[in-house]
């Protein structure tokens, strides 16, 4: 910012610098990582607790949806990192394209996770409902954990997907170009630490048997 | 440099509430930030001192046991999230850390603002269970389930207040850190920043790092609340321990968001009024570090008395004994830098004494509760309420009225009257010791916290108790009133330096300008208090 006295202080925080955007994403996604983090540890008492019920419950989930879920979610990945490459190489119109993929994937992933949501409900594995409230104690956990976790997740699904709306629209509007792109780092930061995070939920409620 | 009288200073370039409560400027921001928690603070003395009238005398004088439960929620609540978590790094650390760094702003305006907007929505929850349902929360600020999954009053309100207030302090930490990182003026490196701002770093970290454990916490308890589970209901099969661990690992390291950025303010003040160098630079910086890392391994010391394996309490005592030694450090290290100063006794070096004074009686007696042995008798004891107001109050408290009389003249360019500044320390001095010290003594004799009412034999140390809040209430409206006072009345103009200061803001105008400099800053030859080569400041 310049001082009407005609002197410019060398740093100011009204300069544009994507370092410090970048920087404090990462800070950002630490909060993120500790915020799951709490669940984690609750999730490791009770699942020492309650091994046996534990296991049994964990029965109940759908691995092949799992899997072609967490599939979904890496290629995604993949696609929002090549977004980023495209735009540092200047090719503007296949950013877009690859970042309306990542959509895509994103769209697939809450479809899979809606009909696998659908399905527990349908059996009353909901808090609240007749069979989930005669369920025993352990299981009754392990089901509330599962929706309040990969719900948490979803949630950030929704808002990483919003954001890469976003960029999309800041992109086609020229305020995203190849000399300016760390709104789009960013939103890659953000979306491969919702894959990471389901990364580790997917083993903790599929896969352990 | 005819120039410069034409520029504005950030007081007076924009007019209008519109561009104070949008404003992106920092100053303005840790302003806002001011006027807001100095009124919830009021709020909660209040709130203290109803306390204190009803424990006057045993037996119910004032208010009903739920209500009175109720009172000390809220008054937790407010001082805790509301008050003493943001005061010193949303106020001072807003308006002076990028001063202090030689630059115009935090790394990230906006985002600011935003932090300072989400803090006043997370407040209006808090104060909102006032007006609703079965009033405020009855728990204790500790939200401790299974009574906070089942009692009637408005739990699940205060306890998204403290997730939203959660959200504000994160991103004020998130933006110092980038801050320091990012905005240094060219010259300055990490080993030539000041003390404050090394503080602030650490607290940031802290606030980084811990806040969001409690935010997921906070949310299972809504969810317990609607869904009962039994994640923390012991009744259905939850573990109410895992809770206490959960709000411990975050509110343990929380007391030291609150205590170190005091840190920070009297390793400011004591270098200035005592014109010397700060003795063992590295050593308070580096202490502040420390003190944030092993912060975090010693939650565990709030629940000896929860059922902890022998080894478990063992370790948690050992790894809380290890938080004296750079604690110690600093201590040695202010008084040090004391010795063979050439002191000039102000007001803010009074506060920065007393709160030297007040914080090893508050640190002593923490070491009293860190031992297994002892905290057997005085947990949940009122020696417990002594020993957080001396830490809390005593320091953190005395340190930010410290800090507001050292940049007072900075802030709006006007001085206060220094004798009633002075005679109005030592009122809040003597009423501070008078109200706390005899909960140490009721603690020792074994009068349990938080109750209405208490056994006879209590008495006499709870009335001179009580006449302390008295005195004490005393002495805050003088200060307050003589600040206030002088921001309306006060015809002195201190000048660029008033007390001889060292760091960058001494060196620009009283109230600096919108850009903080009307001038190159200029960093001391040798390190942030390098006094031998103070660089001389023109008008």
């Amino acid at each position: 910012m310049e001082h009407a006295s005609g002197f410019v202080l060398p740093n100011s925080g009204h300069n544009r610098d994507a370092e410090a955007s970048k920087m404090g994403m990462w800070l950002f996604l630490f909060t993120e990582i500790l915020l799951f983090g709490g669940l984690f540890i609750v999730y490791m008492v009770y699942r020492m607790i309650n091994s046996e019920a534990f296991l049994l419950s964990s029965f109940e989930l759908n691995v092949t949806m799992g899997t072609i879920n967490t599939v979904v979610l890496l290629v995604s990945s993949m696609t929002i990192a090549m977004s980023i490459t495209a735009i540092q190489k200047g090719n503007t119109r296949l950013s877009v394209n690859l970042l309306f993929l990542t959509l895509a994937a994103a769209l697939i992933f809450m479809i899979i996770k809606y009909f696998e949501w659908s399905a527990k409900i349908h059996h009353g594995l909901f808090p609240g409902m007749e069979y989930y409230e005669n369920l025993p104690k352990g299981e009754g956990l392990f089901f509330y954990l599962y929706f309040f976790m990969t719900g948490l997740h979803a949630l950030h699904i929704i808002i990483g997907a919003i954001i890469i709306a976003v960029v999309i629209y800041r992109t086609k509007k020229g305020l995203i170009t190849p000399e300016r792109y760390t709104l789009t780092e960013n939103a890659g930061l953000y979306w491969h630490l919702v894959d990471l995070i389901w990364i580790y939920l997917f083993p903790l409620f599929y896969l352990i048997h | 440099m005819a120039t410069l009288s034409t520029d504005l200073n950030y007081l007076q370039a924009k007019k209008g509430l519109f561009s104070w409560i949008f404003s992106v400027d920092h100053k303005r921001i840790g302003l806002l930030y001011l006027y807001s928690l100095m009124t919830f603070f009021l709020v909660g003395v209040t709130l203290g001192i109803l306390m204190r009238l009803e424990l006057l005398n045993p037996g119910k004088d004032l208010v009903e046991a739920k209500t009175y439960n109720q009172i000390f929620t809220l008054h937790g609540v407010i001082m805790i999230f509301l008050f003493i978590i943001p005061s010193i790094p949303a106020v001072f650390g807003n308006f002076f850390l990028p001063i202090m760094l030689g630059t115009d702003d935090v790394s990230f305006p906006r985002l600011n603002l935003l932090s300072w907007w989400i803090y006043i929505i997370g407040a209006i929850m808090a104060l909102s269970t006032l007006l609703f349902g079965d009033g405020p929360a009855d728990t204790g600020w500790t939200f401790y389930a299974p009574y906070s999954v089942k009692t009637g009053t408005n739990v699940t309100m205060s306890v998204l207040a403290a997730f939203v207030l959660g959200f504000s302090s994160i991103l004020t930490g998130l933006n110092f850190i980038v801050t320091i990182h990012r905005l240094k003026t060219p010259g300055m490196t990490f080993l030539k920043m000041p003390l404050f701002a090394w503080a602030l770093y650490a607290t940031s970290w802290i606030q980084l790092l811990a806040t969001p454990i409690i935010g997921i916490t906070l949310m299972m308890i809504v969810a317990e609340r609607f869904f009962g589970v039994g994640l923390f209901d012991p009744s259905i099969g939850g573990d109410p321990i895992l809770y206490q661990h959960l709000f411990w690992i975050y509110s343990h390291p929380a007391v030291y968001i609150m205590a170190l950025p005091a840190f920070g303010i009297i390793s400011e003040l004591l270098p200035t009024f005592s014109q010397r160098t700060i003795f063992g630079y590295k050593a308070i910086a580096f202490s502040s570090l420390a003190i944030a890392f092993v912060g975090y391994f010693i939650w565990g010391h709030h629940m000896f008395t929860s059922g902890m394996s022998g080894t478990g309490r063992f370790i948690f005592s050992i790894l809380t004994f290890l938080v004296a030694i750079p604690t110690a450090i600093k201590v040695f290290n202010w008084v040090a830098t004391l010795y063979k100063g050439s002191i000039n006794v102000q007001t803010p070096l009074l506060y920065a004494l007393a709160f030297i004074f007040q914080f090893m009686i508050g640190g002593f007696t923490g070491l009293v509760l860190g031992a297994l042995a002892t905290d057997i008798h005085l947990h949940d004891t009122y020696f417990v309420v002594g020993h957080f107001h001396y830490v809390m109050f005593g320091g953190t408290g005395f340190a930010f009225f410290g800090a507001l009389h050292y940049w007072f003249p900075k802030m709006w360019g006007k001085m206060y009257n220094a004798t009633v500044a002075n005679i109005a320390f030592v009122i809040l001095f003597i009423g501070f010791n008078t109200l706390y010290f005899p909960m140490l003594i009721a603690g020792l004799m074994g009068m349990p916290r938080r109750y209405y009412d208490y056994l006879p034999e209590f008495h006499l140390p709870n009335m001179i108790s009580t006449f302390g809040s008295w005195i004490l209430a005393t002495g805050l409206l003088l200060m307050l009133g003589n600040l206030i006072y002088a921001y309306f009345n006060s015809k002195t103009k201190p000048g660029r330096n008033p007390w001889g200061g060292i760091t960058l803001e001494w060196q620009t105008q009283s109230p600096p300008p919108v850009q903080n400099f009307d001038r190159m800053p200029v960093l001391p030859k040798d390190g942030p208090y390098d006094f031998e080569h103070k660089p001389t400041i023109k008008e």
